[in-house]
């Protein structure tokens, strides 16, 4: 036996050393607000991702304005925009942003010790949604606030259905990024999420309506998550109406996404 | 030691990786019937070569892995389904650390911190384990054995019963070796169920009270350190090292039963149940070569003769 080399604690005023009382766990709401935090500021620290949650939109919102590009569709250039770059915001931050540091954060074993916490899996994934939500709100207030200042006067009675499809829209892009993130190898997460940001950006309804585009794609590019919210927030914050297809292509794409990461989503 | 239930008590444990690819998508079994109990107040070692099945049976005792038969009980709980009141009982240092790289380390100990009621106090902690000397830089400019001093403060920021660290001296320098080991030692004497694995056999030699020693996935033998190197032979003595001139050969026929291993040009080292006769013969030998070795030690059974027996190689 080799017992004998014990060091009693005693022997180190001053300097805690577990007494085997046994921890507690912090709350529910503590552990997630917590780790939303957490999360929230590492994104907003992060230049990559400052760049891609708000330098981007910033730059695309400004190019709209300038540009004769949403001429076609109403009268203000800017009230037709912003919706369009909110919901850009939206793919920025939970889809790419989120994916990207989920992935890198597998790669590292960190989502395995802190599931071994009292924050645990499902901790981890509410604590995600929080972050989301916390980086979402500041873009809406930056970018809100800069197409104020350009003009924008979005329609009053629209705000609240625009914010049930913006938590929407956040939930469905949220699971597809969990889903790349937890299935492909982090490199491949990282090439993924901006290339199907990029491409959905350009031709998937976000910023140009899905009903511009060509005849023959519109019904496959309308059921996009993109679409979705892109032409969602547009007939809320232009039109003032919750459109109900938007909102069901919404959530369907946010419960498949989910069911699919839960099915699929390897830790490590 | 005081014994009430085990921290923790494995029984029959099965876990099944795949299916794998490049066996025609069949099931590859990595742990075969593991069977362990760890007590608290008691260090209990899984000791074992890279990839005898360590990493797999510490993820199923922490819940990190399901198992697929058998029966693990940590802290009389079922760990895969694990409550937050359980986990915070339970301190966890992974292999690979699990450290955000662009971190600081002191922020995510207070992080790790925030997930417990009553933690420990951070500054303190870190002053203990010396985090304070590099808290400013971000976790990926850290030495080895600085990520491994951070994430054991992270297993223990939340006052544990139950410890598990996993290859917790891999990587560390000889000072950040002494402060791990005394803190274990503590730890133990503050009456914590520590459970490690290793593959190095001083660790197990000074560290355990109760060791494990798991092959092919499974635990092939156990008992103390004393326990386990305790011979059955009247000299117990097991190995045997000779220093000679570099160039002459021990024909390998001579001591056929003992296990032989060139270890510098000229320095032997036999391992097996060693007599008189085998000393004789040796002598007689070196006598018939016309040589004089320049150093000749013996020394009883070690856990790496034990480890030697059970499994036919050497561990390292």
């Amino acid at each position: 036996m080799t017992t004998g080399a014990a060091t009693p604690s005693q022997g180190m005023p001053g300097v805690p050393v577990p007494a085997a009382t046994g921890g507690t766990a912090a709350s529910l709401p503590t552990r997630v607000l917590r780790h939303g935090g957490y999360e929230a500021l590492a994104m907003l620290r992060n230049g990559e991702q400052l760049v891609l949650a708000i330098v981007l939109p910033l730059l695309a919102l400004t190019a709209l304005v300038i540009t004769p590009l949403l001429d076609a569709y109403g009268p203000s250039r800017i009230d037709i925009a912003a919706p369009g770059v909110l919901a850009l915001c939206t793919m920025s931050t939970a889809f790419t942003g989120q994916g990207i540091a989920t992935g890198f954060d597998r790669r590292y074993g960190v989502l395995r010790f802190l599931s071994t916490t009292p924050l645990g899996r499902s901790g981890l994934i509410l604590g995600k949604a929080v972050a989301v939500a916390v980086v979402l709100a500041v873009q809406l207030v930056v970018i809100g606030g800069a197409a104020a200042l350009l003009g924008w006067s979005p329609r009053v009675e629209g705000i609240l259905p625009a914010a049930v499809l913006l938590l929407v829209g956040s939930a469905a892009f949220t699971a597809l990024g969990l889903l790349v993130a937890g299935t492909l190898r982090p490199e491949a997460t990282l090439a993924v999420t901006n290339l199907v940001w990029i491409l959905l950006a350009a031709a998937g309804g976000v910023i140009i309506p899905a009903t511009s585009l060509p005849v023959a794609a519109e019904p496959f590019i309308s059921v996009l998550p993109s679409a979705a919210l892109g032409d969602g927030l547009r007939g809320a914050l232009v039109d003032g109406i919750l459109d109900p297809v938007a909102c069901l292509v919404l959530l369907a794409w946010a419960a498949l996404a989910s069911l699919a990461a839960i099915r699929w989503f390897k830790w490590s | 030691m005081p014994t009430t239930s085990p921290a923790l008590e494995i029984d029959g444990l099965i876990k099944d990786f795949g299916p794998v690819g490049s066996l025609d998508g069949r099931m590859v079994r990595v742990l075969d019937g593991v069977s362990l109990s760890a007590s608290h107040g008691a260090v209990t070692v899984l000791l074992g070569a890279n990839g005898a099945g360590k990493t797999t049976t510490l993820e199923c005792a922490q819940g990190l892995q399901r198992a697929n038969g058998g029966v693990v009980r940590l802290l009389g709980e079922d760990p895969y389904r694990a409550t937050p009141q359980l986990r915070a009982r339970v301190g966890v240092m992974l292999q690979d650390g699990g450290l955000p790289p662009s971190v600081r380390p002191l922020a995510l100990l207070r992080h790790v911190a925030s997930m417990y009621s009553a933690p420990l106090p951070v500054d303190a902690l870190a002053e203990r384990l010396g985090l304070d000397e590099f808290g400013a830089a971000s976790i990926r400019r850290l030495s080895g054995g600085q990520k491994q001093r951070l994430a054991l403060a992270c297993a223990l920021v939340g006052r544990p019963e139950v410890v598990f660290l996993d290859e917790p001296s891999a990587g560390l320098d000889p000072q950040s070796r002494s402060i791990v080991f005394d803190l274990i030692r503590e730890l133990r004497a503050d009456g914590l169920a520590v459970i490690l694995t290793t593959h190095l056999l001083d660790d197990a030699q000074k560290l355990a009270d109760y060791v494990y020693i798991i092959e092919g996935g499974s635990t092939v033998a156990e008992g103390t350190v004393a326990e386990l190197t305790a011979d059955k032979d009247a000299d117990g003595m097991r190995e045997l090292h000779f220093e000679t001139v570099p160039g002459l050969t021990l024909p390998p026929d001579l001591l056929p039963h003992l296990h032989q291993r060139e270890h510098d040009p000229g320095h032997y080292v036999l391992r097996g149940p060693l007599t008189a006769g085998d000393v004789a013969r040796l002598a007689e030998w070196w006598h018939a070569s016309g040589v004089m070795p320049t150093a000749i030690t013996m020394a009883p059974r070690s856990l790496e003769d034990v480890f030697l027996d059970i499994s036919g190689r050497s561990i390292r």
